[in-house]
């Protein structure tokens, strides 16, 4: 188990944001996410500067078993995105909350944060769904 | 809830990740399936193969009935413990399930077919058999695990009683013998030399046990299926089903034409399949673009039309995606997978892909622009 940064947000999708002090926002998925998921073995990240809206796609993941996709979190554009997953998409599986980021975003509005939950509160609903 | 089978408790203990597999509660991989597959590969694996069904057929006129009811000949079969792989078809020449019969004597025979196909399959094969006076037993008080890899057999060797090693080791590729309450078979799914132990239920989790002890390492399903693909064996129910003949399943070579006057089950429908000539192709197909090749995707061949992909995934053999798909008739090498939105190059390759951890494809031959 990767341990869980106290500064992250996350949504009920299994996915993370972290907010950066430039005011762009980090995202990926958990460490939940990548052990449902298994070893990743592609990943299909977003063009630099697509705007994204809150629910879009942003991104596939694939692993040995299945292919999923990862929704943005909130609406902006793409400023950056994790290059390094396309030769080594398992780095999302060992660092998934460093290493394995997928993308980050200038958000284009407010992030409602009473939407996202924090690191306590995702702990206790992935407990809820393992039992 | 679900089936388990003998070795639940084992997965559990080794840190499974249990799935739901035809009604039966198996595991899929005990952290990492990648690092599964290459144990397999380049080392020893131990797969529960438990869920499926092992089925004891005897009677005088067994071996008559089983060349009615099987698509390959068991007449091939004269020596004890030799194992023929082959398919039950039905009269439209549809696979009911592909499977192993083992000869054990002139009146008995063992069959090895699919757990999610269990209820069929023995109905049919009840309901065939009548007629011949076969009597049918279901050995649910059997377990099942292969052993598989390049040190297989060595490791797995050390796990049995001493006075049957030797023979044991001395089994040849498809040959299987009785070891005390073992009965033993160099048989497997995954391309690699190794074997699959049939034993009661109750012994299994001693010799798991000692199998890992010896450094075999635990493999799931998730392994199992990323394996035969590379190997390019079929699975029943993506590769073909009840609709879907040998034909255009890449199961030819299992067909015994001759003797040409034994009927057997599907054989007509065969025939007229065989010499229509607008028969489909099985093929392999190699991903030349990024991205993963999935079950069901559409394949596009230029000027010749439709097909799909049946068996997709990732090689971790190669570092690259692979599938077997049923393609249009006609003679080309380059098609085209549709994935999201977009078209993704593959080329077609003949199979196997990886066998006895060789890659036997040409990876790097570029596509023509």
């Amino acid at each position: 188990m990767s341990e869980m940064p106290g500064d992250l947000l996350f949504t009920a999708e299994h996915e993370w944001l972290r907010r950066e002090e430039d005011g762009s926002v980090t995202i990926g998925i958990t460490d939940h996410a990548q052990g449902a998921l298994g070893d990743l073995v592609y990943v299909e990240l977003p063009e630099l500067e697509q705007d994204l809206e809150n629910g879009g796609e942003m991104a596939v993941v694939e692993s040995v078993k299945a292919a999923s996709d990862v929704y943005a979190p909130i609406a902006g554009t793409v400023v950056a995105v994790n290059e390094v997953l396309a030769d080594d998409p398992e780095k999302i599986n060992t660092d998934p909350y460093g290493d394995g980021w997928i993308v980050r975003i200038q958000p284009s509005g407010r992030i409602d944060e009473g939407a996202l939950m924090s690191p306590d509160a995702y702990q206790q609903f992935v407990d809820e769904l393992d039992e | 809830m679900g089936s388990s089978t003998p070795l639940f408790d084992k997965h559990i203990e080794a840190g499974a990740r249990i799935v739901d597999f035809g009604g039966w509660n198996m595991p899929l991989h005990y952290g990492s399936q990648k690092q599964e597959h290459h144990a397999v590969r380049q080392n020893a694996g131990v797969f529960d193969v438990s869920h499926m069904t092992i089925v004891d057929l005897s009677g005088g006129r067994v071996r008559e009935f089983l060349r009615y009811l099987l698509a390959n000949d068991v007449a091939k079969l004269t020596e004890y413990g030799k194992a023929l792989y082959t398919c039950m078809l039905n009269a439209e020449a549809g696979v009911i399930d592909d499977l192993l019969v083992y000869y054990i004597s002139a009146t008995q025979f063992r069959l090895i077919v699919n757990a999610a196909t269990r209820d069929k399959d023995l109905a049919w094969i009840r309901d065939q058999g009548q007629a011949f006076g076969v009597t049918v037993d279901e050995r649910a008080d059997l377990a099942m695990v292969a052993v598989q890899g390049p040190n297989a057999r060595d490791l797995a060797a050390r796990c049995i009683a001493a006075q049957h090693r030797d023979s044991a080791l001395a089994l040849r590729s498809f040959h299987g013998m009785q070891a005390g309450d073992l009965f033993i078979a160099r048989t497997g799914y995954t391309g690699e030399d190794g074997w699959e132990i049939c034993l009661p239920g109750v012994a299994a989790p001693a010799l798991w046990d000692n199998l890992l002890a010896a450094g075999v390492v635990p493999c799931g399903l998730g392994a199992r299926d990323t394996l035969r693909l590379e190997a390019a064996m079929n699975l029943y129910g993506s590769d073909m089903d009840d609709v879907i003949s040998p034909l255009e399943a890449g199961l030819e070579w299992t067909i015994a034409w001759e003797p040409d006057e034994r009927d057997f089950i599907g054989r007509a429908a065969l025939q007229a399949l065989r010499d229509s000539g607008s028969r489909r192709r099985f093929v392999g197909l190699l991903l030349e673009d990024r991205g993963v090749l999935r079950n069901h995707q559409k394949v596009i061949v230029d000027g010749f039309g439709e097909g799909e992909i049946t068996s997709g995934g990732y090689s971790p053999t190669i570092g690259k995606s692979i599938a077997l798909a049923r393609l249009p008739a006609g003679d080309y090498d380059h098609a085209q997978v549709v994935v999201r939105d977009k078209l993704l190059n593959v080329r077609i390759v003949s199979t196997p892909f990886v066998r006895n951890g060789q890659i036997r494809i040409d990876v790097e031959e570029k596509h023509d622009e």
